[in-house]
């Protein structure tokens, strides 16, 4: 087995497009479940309007990058407000189910073949890639060290993910530390106790809603600036790697997300590296086909899950006092 | 009973005291206010008038609609029907916050310390027009930080005054059940209301600290503010309320000072007629407890 | 510590349901044998269809990260290749196998690049052309769906039931009841990949499934309840259950599509376009009959009464002397079972077993859950019905790829409406 190797692509998954999605997602979510105590199960959902909201603008409208990022947060927007104005009074567990539903009418609806010409159906979408690489201030070459050796385009995209991250996790710091926060965690408590003091809850959940989703659609942005956006990505399944994330570094702080995606990825990358490696003649998982070896690591994703809930429900970063499951 | 006796407020109405009797002063003011579940009728209130300045109680026994009727006035539910006006402000059709926001706040039957906030966090939190609740404001420090230093020091006054300021860096969750109610009557004050409106402030409190709620409920009313509340301890009601309104069935069967309601025949009869352990007739000391029991 | 000696003991419980439920798998199932490097995880599909009509034999190479191999579509006209690595591929069909009349021109080019991303599948579809109505009255496709919306509202009925009765009793909403359809189905495949009896081997899949039951309210639910998590850190558990068990589903039958052993009988066909096989009409006769029993039990038992008295009132029942755990843990042996057997079912529906096949209807089971009124299991089984004859009829108007729509809007819709449901009572209030 060659270690040096899975190490180095373990160790690059720490700068990959993909685990910044997934910061900014579980940052999302963060506001969302761990400071307003809403149950959001439609992660994916926004990451796909994110994501779709990009590309679409760009090329079905031909709008340079950066208005199709703007365009991807009005459209997290939009979908925040139609999907909170009449939910966002439902109880915490039929929100799940909505949100979850929601999500999924969203992504059946970008994959059908009916708005084929529009969305692309299941091909997905591609080549939006112009307007952003041109933006590349880098001069064209290969950058890096070891594990982290990218070509300019590769960085260009890293840069300006690692920057949305940077804005996002001081956006959700301010907000989380003030008086505005302070509201939102006192929902999450009790929220007819917060009415009962004169505060608009419904309008406190309401901008958490929007601000937690347009983080979500920036990770979907990020998710597609490298390649192209595959329909088949936003999935429920999604939504749950992410709430894995969160849960995994605690739901009620900043940095946990950051941490619990990173460790997420990390550990995805070694063993989808590993795992294979493993089912070789004389290895431990000898006698598997490496498919197999590269599936145990889900099922590995999902009794981490359940042993973090039921064991650690504050999550690595989170205060042992502070479980954030309301009974 | 404690040796100085409080203060109590007289001369609050005007002509004879009987349900829906006219207050020289009202604060809130209800009519025709009904609210029904199916077919069962919750509230059904004529007329009430709740005098400013004093501490008005509403008793009844259990599913008398006294909750429900709380719910309604502090707009945590809306009536089927009735007008209701707080400070001669129609309060009708209001949302919950937009009517503590006039100046009326409540607590709950079952408090609400909120957890896991600090007991400190809980107190800034019942300060009203934080300019750092707004979230485009909320990310720059400098336009809140001087209004959140003055918000902490009137927390810090009140929490010294409700003997919590030891615990103020503390999760909420760790309060006993009778400093949760304290905290909750605190964060309430820190509103500023000018109506306080208590549901069952003395439910679960333990008998030591008995004593310092009645006084902080006295305290209220010493301040100007005024205060209704439900109760079934009528050691409490006796002893602090100027006013008793009772109900039974979701009506107003009578009004009146604590002293001459409770020898009211629709009082007594409301209590024997409901099939329920509170006895008004054990509590006013007139009717053996084991007679109350053999006329359910 | 007591906190660790119980967390002990229920990881190496769960170890141990796990290691039970792999020893039962351990065979190896066959795959469908017309896949190109169907060992491998990562696969691309698609379909080739000239005028929505299915194209046979066409020949689609696929090249890319030092691989290359080609494969023809099927009767239905799909066709799947395995892939070594994920990454980028360049899929083309070859023209010259595509019917004279296709619109080529109107389909772009026939070299097409695909791109792997977070999931192990990507599809290239080849649809070349719209397909044409067919002319058959409308009244008769209606009909058709609603026969096939039945039966398959039927099976949601046998997985939605259960889901419900375990809301009802232990406020659990169950994302891993989906699991246990799949689990009925593959456990189904395993039996009769060793030449039992189909028959035989459906009966053995639906006691196994309920086992299967049995052991997640034994290992997990129950010292769960008795560690007093709340309603959404369970809820939680069980999407963490759903992902373990949907995985080791993949990890024994792999990415494709196998099918049970026929079980013979004829196919009838009623005006024009129903066709019904024994199969079929067997399959809602036993749905009914199922149902039917179920329902008796609910109702005429000492057990079942006692379900619907917990369901009402949890404090209340278990100070009458019901022996809530007891009956919470019939509860879950008989949805699990009932769950089980509306896989195996809907596996000769779809028809199909895929590892995910049980994901695939999760928001449906809970469409009808939810349409019935959360919690009664009568208001579930017309809401599996209804949900089950929309998602059928909507593809008179709608494409059939976006059937699950509408029940999904549904879904929102009721639980914004009036989320007692259906048939559920007003909750009370104050």
């Amino acid at each position: 087995m060659d270690w040096i190797q899975i190490l180095s692509n373990t160790a690059e998954s720490i700068l990959s497009p993909v685990t910044f999605a997934f910061v900014l997602a579980s940052l999302g979510l963060a506001l969302h479940f761990g400071f307003a105590g809403l149950l959001n199960f439609g992660i994916a959902g926004f990451m796909a309007i994110g994501a779709y909201g990009y590309a679409l603008s760009i090329l079905r409208f031909g709008f340079p990058w950066w208005a199709g990022i703007l365009v991807s947060i009005a459209a997290a927007i939009v979908f925040a407000i139609l999907l909170g104005a009449p939910t966002l009074r439902l109880r915490g567990d039929y929100l799940a189910i909505v949100t979850i539903a929601a999500a999924e009418i969203a992504r059946l609806l970008f994959l059908t073949n009916t708005f084929d010409d529009f969305t692309g159906s299941a091909s997905g979408l591609f080549g939006y890639h112009n307007s952003f690489r041109e933006a590349n201030p880098l001069p064209d070459g290969f950058y890096g060290l070891g594990p982290f050796s990218y070509s300019s385009t590769d960085w260009w995209v890293r840069i300006v993910g690692l920057s949305l991250l940077i804005v996002v996790i001081w956006l959700l710091w301010a907000l989380t530390r003030s008086p505005w926060g302070r509201v939102l965690k006192g929902i999450r408590e009790d929220e007819d106790a917060v009415k009962a003091l004169g505060k608009n809850v419904y309008a406190y959940k309401m901008q958490a809603l929007i601000i937690g989703g347009v983080f979500g659609a920036l990770g979907g942005v990020v998710y597609a600036l490298p390649s192209a956006i595959n329909p088949t990505v936003y999935v429920t399944s999604l939504t749950f790697f992410i709430w894995t994330a969160l849960l995994l570094g605690g739901a009620a702080t900043v940095f946990g997300p950051v941490l619990g995606s990173i460790i997420f990825w990390v550990l995805q990358a070694f063993l989808t590296n590993v795992l294979p490696a493993l089912t070789q003649d004389g290895a431990i998982l000898e006698g598997l086909t490496s498919q197999q070896g590269s599936t145990l690591r889900f099922i590995l994703v999902g009794i981490g899950l359940m042993l973090i809930v039921i064991y650690r429900p504050q999550g690595i970063r989170g205060d042992k006092r502070e479980l954030t499951f309301v009974k | 009973m404690s040796n100085n006796e409080p203060v109590k407020s007289t001369g609050l109405h005007i002509g004879d005291a009987k349900p829906g009797v006219a207050k020289k002063d009202p604060i809130l003011v209800a009519d025709h206010v009904t609210r029904s579940f199916g077919g069962l009728t919750a509230v059904d209130v004529e007329h009430l008038e709740v005098p400013r300045g004093a501490i008005t109680a509403l008793i009844g026994p259990n599913g008398a609609g006294k909750t429900t009727f709380f719910n309604l006035l502090t707009g945590f539910d809306t009536p089927n029907t009735g007008e209701m006006h707080f400070d001669g402000k129609s309060v009708r059709g209001m949302r919950s916050h937009q009517i503590a926001k006039l100046g009326q706040v409540r607590t709950f039957q079952l408090t609400k310390a909120l957890s896991l906030l600090t007991v400190l966090e809980n107190m800034k939190l019942g300060a009203g027009n934080q300019l750092g609740e707004g979230i485009l404001k909320s990310l720059i420090p400098s336009i809140w930080r001087k209004q959140e230093a003055e918000i902490e020091e009137r927390a810090i006054e009140l929490l010294n005054r409700f003997k919590l300021s030891e615990k103020k860096d503390d999760f909420a969750a760790s309060l006993s059940g009778g400093q949760r109610k304290l905290l909750e009557m605190a964060r309430a004050l820190m509103t500023n209301p000018s109506l306080v409106m208590l549901d069952e402030p003395m439910a679960g409190v333990n008998p030591a600290l008995t004593e310092s709620l009645l006084g902080h409920v006295l305290d209220l009313k010493k301040e100007g503010m005024t205060v209704l509340f439900v109760e079934h301890d009528m050691h409490m009601v006796r002893h602090i309320a100027d006013w008793v309104v009772v109900m039974a069935e979701g009506k107003i069967v009578a009004e009146g000072p604590p002293d001459s309601v409770m020898e009211e025949q629709a009082v007594i009869d409301a209590y024997l007629g409901s099939h329920q352990e509170t006895d008004l007739g054990v509590v006013t000391g007139r009717v053996d407890a084991s007679e109350g029991g053999e006329k359910q | 510590m007591q906190l660790s000696k119980t967390g002990k003991r229920t990881i190496s419980a769960i170890a141990a349901v796990f290691a039970a439920m792999m020893l039962l798998l351990a065979l190896p199932v066959s795959a469908t044998a017309d896949e190109v490097g169907a060992e491998f995880e990562n696969q691309i599909i698609g379909n080739v269809r000239v005028a929505g009509e299915p194209v046979e034999g066409a020949k689609v190479s696929v090249t890319g990260n030092g691989y290359s191999v080609s494969t023809v579509s099927d009767e239905e006209g799909k066709w799947s290749v395995g892939v070594p690595v994920v990454g980028v591929y360049e899929v083309a069909i070859d023209r010259t196998t595509i019917p004279e009349e296709a619109p080529i021109e109107e389909f772009g080019p026939l070299t097409r690049q695909v791109e792997f991303d977070l999931t192990s599948t990507v599809i290239a579809n080849y649809y070349f052309g719209e397909a044409e109505r067919e002319e058959v009255g409308i009244l008769a496709q209606f009909l058709t769906r609603l026969v096939y919306g039945i039966n398959f509202g039927l099976m949601l009925a046998l997985a939605s039931v259960g889901l419900s009765l375990v809301f009802g009793t232990t406020k659990l909403s169950n994302f891993a009841h989906a699991e246990m359809v799949t689990f009925g189905a593959v456990i189904a495949l395993f039996l009769s990949s060793l030449n039992i009896n189909p028959f035989l081997a459906i009966l053995l899949a639906v006691l196994a499934s309920g086992a299967g039951g049995l052991a997640q309210d034994v290992v997990i639910w129950r010292p769960l309840r008795r560690k007093g998590l709340g309603i959404v850190q369970l809820m939680i558990v069980s999407i963490g259950l759903a992902l373990t068990l949907r995985y080791i589903f993949q990890f024994f039958i792999g990415g494709s599509t196998s099918q049970l052993p026929s079980l013979g009988g004829e196919t009838f066909n009623f005006f024009g376009t129903l066709t019904l096989s024994t199969t079929d009409i067997a399959s809602m006769a036993i749905s009914i009959a199922v149902l039917i029993s179920f329902a008796l039990w609910l109702t005429m038992t000492k057990t079942g009464k006692a379900t619907r008295a917990i369901s009402d009132n949890v404090d209340l029942a278990a100070a009458s002397g019901i022996d809530v755990d007891r009956v919470v843990r019939y509860v879950w042996v008989a949805a699990s079972a009932l769950a089980g057997l509306g896989g195996i079912l809907w596996a000769y529906f779809r028809p199909g077993i895929k590892w995910d096949m049980g994901e695939k209807i999760l928001l449906l089971i809970f469409a009808a859950v939810v349409l019935g009124g959360l919690g009664t299991a009568f208001g579930a089984l017309i809401g599996a019905l209804i949900v089950g004859i929309m998602v059928e009829t909507s593809t008179l108007i709608l494409a059939p790829d976006i059937k699950y729509v509408g029940a999904l809007i549904v879904l929102i819709g009721v639980l914004l409406v009036k989320p007692t449901g259906l048939l559920g009572s007003k909750e009370r209030i104050g």
